[in-house]
């Protein structure tokens, strides 16, 4: 068994990639939590819309998304969607970090259709006579869901969207595949460049589950008071 | 796209077998099957284990499962491929190091899905197997784990699907399951990116969206069952 010795990764440059992956993953997260929330109340919305070929799309991207592992689209949404690009927006991309483009892409997709089932519960508690009310009132029925129904779906969702928040954290590290300069990259990284697997894995172990910890204790801190 | 199936489908669903060792879409489904069946006995006993009524049992196991699920199978997958030749004696190559890497994860999700299920059952059911003069282990064996298992079943499936898609991941240590054959054959190919992962794409849809409507079907044969026994 090699000595164990944290120290080394405490200081020069195997702390400052660690570090900076850890940022581009806590940055991922943030990113694809912004864009997926509003897809997710679309998609929760057009599940219950009143047509059935508006449900049948939810449903079918909900479905689509879910029955797909986030490794599969990762590798579409890198190696194969750009190709449909035309050329200028392909250069364009390439000139840019497509990395974290596509791996924000695919992030974005796979967890909002997580999310938009935890809204349609949520959507599906709101007593049915809050919709009629908001109807009653002039509303039509995107005005009803954005300004009566959703807030208070939000609400309640909130707990479950906090742990879908967990997954997504913990499923930023898949995006490594593409090369994406996240934790999980750094971690391989200062790995290959010092032979300490077990301190460069104690880090990121750590790392992952200190973000962890903290979502699942806010999620809980909710759950309570929703309750 | 036909061509490229013309031409690699054997390749996508079994790899080099016979000449080689077996992989692609084969290797998936044995590899989630492996997983899945050898977890089961894993996840009992740690969701047994959680809501003993022995502290010393409880409080360990509890704190196992705040770490596993706290990290990313990605960093379990890398322990186990550090760990287990130094544990083991020797080199357990990719398919061992998944499959162990899969048991400990799945095993750590079937025991809160265990433990869902025996809490699920009525407290009379225990009370009635205790006043029997049965003990605490006799009870759960007889009486309480048949009954929560039938409730079980839709999560297993659905955990079943969880598993296909975990075996992906494999593909960042070299497994030749289907997401390594398919860059595999998309090298090869070179000019139909968008097609040959597409197609991967569909194969796991495929597998994944039948297994998961039929757990849904078990879902609502099983609340019918519960509704025409109350």
């Amino acid at each position: 068994m090699l000595q164990f010795d944290l120290n080394f990764l405490l200081s020069g440059d195997y702390r400052d990639w660690l570090v900076s992956g850890l940022l581009l993953s806590l940055q991922l997260m943030a990113i694809t939590l912004l864009l997926a929330l509003p897809l997710a109340c679309g998609v929760a919305v057009l599940r219950l819309a009143p047509s059935r070929l508006l449900n049948a799309v939810g449903a079918a991207y909900v479905e689509l998304m879910r029955n797909v592992p986030l490794l599969a689209h990762l590798l579409f949404w890198y190696f194969g969607a750009p190709e449909l690009l035309p050329d200028a927006w392909k250069e364009r991309l390439y000139a840019g970090n497509i990395e974290a483009v596509s791996a924000i892409t695919a992030l974005t997709l796979y967890t909002a259709a997580y999310m938009a089932e935890d809204l349609r519960s949520g959507l599906r508690a709101i007593p049915v006579q809050q919709f009629e009310a908001g109807r009653a009132l002039g509303f039509s029925f995107l005005a009803t869901m954005r300004l009566c129904i959703l807030p208070q779906a939000l609400r309640l969702a909130a707990p479950p969207l906090l742990s879908q928040t967990l997954n997504l954290w913990q499923n930023t590290s898949i995006a490594t595949v593409i090369g994406v300069a996240e934790l999980m990259y750094q971690t391989q990284r200062v790995e290959a460049a010092s032979f300490r697997s077990v301190e460069a894995f104690v880090f990121a172990s750590a790392a992952y589950l200190a973000v962890s910890l903290l979502l699942a204790g806010v999620a809980a801190l909710l759950q309570k008071k929703v309750a | 796209m036909l061509e490229l199936l013309h031409d690699y489908w054997l390749y996508f669903l079994v790899g080099r077998y016979p000449e080689g060792p077996l992989g692609g879409l084969a290797l998936t489904v044995l590899l989630a099957s492996l997983a899945l069946v050898l977890s089961l006995p894993v996840g009992l006993l740690l969701g047994l284990a959680r809501i003993s009524p022995w502290r010393a049992l409880r409080w360990p196991v509890a704190a196992l499962i705040h770490v596993v699920r706290g990290i990313p199978l990605l960093l379990v997958i890398f322990w186990a491929y550090f760990f287990l030749p130094s544990i083991t004696g020797h080199e357990s190559g990719q398919f061992g190091t998944m499959l162990a890497a899969l048991v400990i994860f799945d095993g750590i999700y079937l025991a809160e899905i265990v433990r869902a299920g025996v809490q699920a059952v009525p407290a009379g059911q225990v009370e009635a197997a205790r006043s029997l003069g049965l003990g605490y282990v006799d009870s759960m064996r007889t009486v309480v784990l048949p009954q929560a298992l039938r409730h079980m079943l839709p999560s297993l499936v659905n955990q079943f699907v969880s598993t296909i898609k975990e075996t992906s991941l494999g593909y960042i240590i070299g497994l030749a399951e289907v997401s390594f054959i398919a860059s595999q054959v998309n090298g090869l190919v070179l000019t139909k990116p968008v097609q040959v992962y597409f197609l991967l794409g569909m194969t796991y849809f495929v597998l994944c969206f039948s297994l998961s409507r039929a757990a849904f079907w078990l879902e609502r044969r099983q609340a019918r069952v519960l509704k025409a026994a109350a």
